[in-house]
């Protein structure tokens, strides 16, 4: 089947099964590998990727769900300077392995967009849809409070 | 002359970060070759059986499918996987096969391999193999283990594979002899690494070269080389191991397991690259399990509360078969019981059982988060028998500064003599005490606020590091005045970029933005060790050091020749060197690469050592347990990198957390995996544990390597079940709980308190 949408702001298509997952059209048939699967049934969060801004596990989602969408992953926030939360995870060694980061910086990137003012209770009840086997959290949660002022400023997003 | 660098100590970002925040790592399952096809493995859906026959016909007629390897594509022998570590004769008989032929002993042992043209046409080709399997009764623990309803190995004839044991001094006169005696039975549950990227490989074989390449190798690249070489019949320089980024390792990723067999050989049969990658369920029925072990243990303590002895049968449910590394957790039960304490009598043996579960390997401080549950809890007992206080107590046996180096218990049948190094270990004693606020908290003891009880608790350990015997380094000076560093330690995800670069930028006195690290593939120096037992640091930044020393002779010798001079004349100045008054940049000096090669060797362990002391809350309701603070200061002699080393010590409590309260690998008792996903298998969430503390310390230099430093990175996560569960006690200890079996879920201690009051009403 053929789907064609929007992928870090650049139109794309692939011609695809009826069952492949967004995640396996993204990494296999777009070769965009930044986003990760840790489980492929829907657990580790690794695999979150934004659709129409908000966050989904592209995991449990088919490519052909997201026909016409607008899907941007961890490779899409940033040019070739680091994004503020990007910055703000290398600050506070909020990643060791770097395998499920690109989950937790697009799913705290949505959650920032939307509540920039967002407290730890809430910053780490969104997060626990992410497993990280490295951190321990503790400093995964430092930088996305850190980041929260440049979401609250309305500065760079993306 | 200006300042020489002073990269060491400081608290780096990370180089590793600005690709892998961006998406651009490279990890494996991101490599992908021209003409690659795909592999998937057929698994036995049966613990303990015989194959009486297995037909792919059908597989084979789907579309796409390529070849499905058996064991009879494997020769008249199928071949094993040899032990890394501790490769005793008499353990060969409980070697792996890369494939089952005759007999399946675990669910997930590996019977076939597809190979097709996508992963999801050679999973659809899987369900069309018809295997068929005599069941036989599956020994699932260990009273079946004992009781031999079936042995796992015939010609074996029993289901313990051999028994360690651990001993020192006179056990048998001393717990005769001692005022006190207590013996107890623990448990601790099987869990696992459960690292977040799931393994693979993709394998390609150059036909006209004769020449395989495999990517995905971790942690011991070169060692699993020679396996890969022998079992293919292949001169060890016709393959190469590469390693790319690596999703995290904790002792389990990247020993040999029979995938790093059979996608190698798999490519070479097909004569196409071949990529293959896990998925969780399969990792979780696949990759080493580890802990599981019981024990009925004694400990003999004299009437002012000094130990004396520990004694007693420790039993280790290692799974289906004997793995690389399968001994290391048993041993150390028994070697490392007696932990940061003086006992001068030790008797400890250690069985290892057959039982069709998944083989097991060394997790994060292998041996010793199971040996530290074990000893505390039987400290808090021997306490609260003797009436004495627990700060005391531990304090009074702590080993002495003035008592280093201490010697650990020996251990047969392979020899592995160690002693602790050095430390002062009452001193960080006293300071965990007083950073946790322990006077004030204790006061919250037992007590009952707000329909949660309070507990505190308090635990010391060791932590082993620096593995021998060598690491390799080689240090190239680039024609352009850059440094290329070559390593045979191995990433996998401790951030080895970029300590070895403040290494390196120190040593050299060249600038840190100069240096690229390569680490972990068989192409990068001839012989590695790569990364196990905290040893990366210690050895791979010696080897470093040593190299630095040589480059800077061939600099003076370069320079030497350009100025006429002598080399003990010139002067090295960061980037430039001169002799009486001639100057030239090191970038200017030599047409060709400046290439040196050292390694350190050191066969004596670092002992990092620690203290832990922690506040939970618990819910008689329920059962549920809060962590209200946890802390630990941990002395490492020498620390590289601040930021680094604190995340790892945060994470590694983290984890000992997950195997304290959540993770548990179940099996029913026909050796069903019921623990499939991370849905059953619960690990720790962001929203689980949020106080968490550590403090590191540089009090007491390792004085067996020049960098002074221990191997660090496991400790947080050694004595945090012994410290959880004496919390808990310390909270119920109006009922007089006293967990002796982890995790300690919610549904457990729910019922330690009811058994307990049932038991006082009826008192």
């Amino acid at each position: 089947m053929q789907v064609e949408f929007e992928l870090n702001g650049k139109l794309v298509d692939a011609d695809v099964e009826a069952r492949t997952t967004l995640a396996d059209c993204i990494r296999n048939d777009l070769r965009q590998t930044g986003t990760h699967l840790g489980c492929e049934h829907g657990v580790c969060g690794a695999c979150t990727v934004l659709v129409n801004d908000e966050a989904v596990r592209s995991c449990l989602m088919l490519a052909v769900q997201v026909q016409g969408d607008r899907v941007t992953t961890v490779e899409g926030l940033s040019g070739d300077e680091l994004s503020p939360l990007q910055a703000s995870f290398r600050k506070h060694h909020a990643l060791q392995c770097g395998f499920c980061t690109p989950g937790f910086i697009t799913t705290a990137h949505a959650l920032l967009t939307n509540e920039p003012h967002a407290d730890e209770d809430r910053v780490r009840d969104v997060l626990s849809g992410n497993l990280c086997r490295c951190t321990g959290y503790v400093p995964i949660v430092e930088a996305v409070l850190d980041a929260r002022s440049h979401y609250a400023r309305g500065g760079e997003k993306r | 002359m200006k300042v020489s660098n002073a990269y060491i100590g400081r608290p780096m970002e990370r180089v590793e970060d600005l690709r892998m925040v961006r998406g651009r790592g490279n990890y494996v399952a991101d490599v992908n070759r021209p003409g690659q096809l795909h592999a998937v493995i057929l698994r036995s859906s049966a613990a303990h059986g015989n194959i009486r026959s297995l037909d792919a016909a059908r597989a084979l007629e789907l579309p796409g499918v390529r070849h499905v390897l058996t064991a009879g594509d494997l020769g008249a022998v199928v071949p094993r996987i040899p032990l890394r570590l501790q490769p005793l004769p008499e353990l060969e008989a409980f070697h792996q096969p890369m494939l089952a032929d005759k007999k399946v002993r675990y669910v997930g042992e590996p019977v076939a391999v597809v190979v097709a043209d996508t992963a999801a046409i050679a999973e659809d080709a899987l369900e069309q193999i018809d295997l068929d399997i005599e069941t036989v009764p599956a020994v699932t623990n260990r009273e079946q283990a004992e009781a031999k309803p079936s042995v796992l190995f015939e010609d074996h004839g029993s289901n313990v594979a051999i028994t360690w044991k651990a001993f020192r001094g006179n056990a048998e006169m001393a717990f005769k002899e001692a005022d006190y005696v207590r013996r107890e039975q623990f448990k601790i549950q099987r869990h696992a690494a459960m690292f977040m990227e799931p393994r693979g490989f993709v394998a390609e074989w150059n036909e006209s070269a004769g020449k395989l390449t495999v990517w995905g190798a971790a942690k011991t690249a070169w060692y699993n080389r020679r396996v890969l070489a022998a079992s293919l019949s292949l001169d060890e320089e016709a393959v190469d191991l590469i390693e790319v980024d690596v999703g995290g390792g904790f002792g389990s990723r990247g020993e040999f397991y029979p995938e790093d067999y059979l996608i190698p050989a798999a490519a070479k049969l097909v004569k196409r690259p071949v990529k293959w990658i896990e998925d969780r369920r399969e990792h979780m029925m696949s990759a080493n399990h580890a802990r599981d072990i019981e024990c009925d243990v004694e400990i003999a303590v004299n009437r002012d509360g000094r130990f004396i002895g520990l004694r007693g049968q420790i039993w280790a449910d290692i799974g289906a078969y004997l793995r690389t590394n399968g001994s290391v957790g048993p041993r150390n039960v028994a070697q490392y019981m007696s932990g940061p304490y003086c006992f001068e009598h030790i008797d400890l043996k250690s069985s290892m059982l057959t039982t069709n579960k998944t083989p097991s390997g060394t997790y994060r401080g292998p041996g010793r988060f199971e040996t530290d549950f074990i000893r505390e809890r039987l400290i808090d007992i021997v306490a609260r028998d003797l009436k004495i206080d627990r700060i005391e107590l531990r304090r009074r046996n702590l080993v002495a500064d003035c008592q280093m180096p201490y010697p650990l218990a020996s251990i047969t049948p392979y020899d592995s003599s160690t002693e602790l190094d050095s430390g002062d270990y009452h001193a960080v004693f006293d300071l965990c005490m007083k950073e946790f606020g322990w006077a004030e908290k204790s006061k919250l003891s037992g007590k009952l606020i707000d329909g949660y009880y309070h507990g505190i608790a308090v635990g010391s350990f060791i932590e082993g590091g620096a593995a021998g015997p060598k690491e390799e380094a080689r240090l190239v000076l680039e024609t352009d005045g850059s440094l290329s560093v070559y390593l045979g330690s191995s990433a996998v995800g401790q951030g080895l970029e970029t300590i070895m670069a403040q290494i390196a930028a120190d040593a050299t006195e060249l600038p840190y933005e100069k240096i690229t690290i390569n680490h972990g593939s068989t192409s990068h120096v001839k012989d590695g060790y790569g990364a196990y037992h905290s040893r990366s640091t210690v050895m791979g930044g010696s080897a470093i050091l040593l190299a630095a020393e040589k480059l800077k002779e061939r600099i003076r010798e370069a320079a030497a020749a350009r100025f006429d001079c002598a080399p003990g004349e010139v002067t090295i100045d960061g980037e430039e060197v001169s002799h009486s008054g001639k100057r030239v940049q090191l970038a200017n000096l030599s047409d060709a690469p400046l290439e040196v090669e050292a390694a350190f060797f050191n066969k004596k362990y670092t002992w990092a050592y620690g203290t832990q002391a922690a506040h939970v809350a618990v819910d008689p309701g329920t059962g549920h347990v809060k962590v209200i603070d946890y802390l630990s200061i941990e002395d490492v002699g020498r620390m590289i990198n601040p930021l680094t080393l604190h995340g790892q010590a945060i994470g590694s409590i983290v984890q000992g957390l997950g195997g304290a309260f959540l993770e548990h690998l179940v099996y029913d008792d026909e050796g069903q995996l019921l623990t499939g996903s991370f849905a059953d298998y619960l690990m720790p969430m962001a929203s689980d544990f949020p106080n968490i503390r550590s403090i590191t310390l540089e009090l007491k230099p390792c004085p067996n390597n020049p960098l002074g430093a221990k191997g660090a990175g496991e400790g947080g996560l050694i004595p945090v079940g012994g410290i959880m569960a004496n919390a808990v006690a310390d909270a119920l200890s109006h009922l007089n709980v006293q967990p002796t079996e982890l995790p300690l879920s919610p549904p457990r201690i729910w019922q330690l308190i009811e058994t307990a009051e049932a038991g006082r009403a009826t008192a």
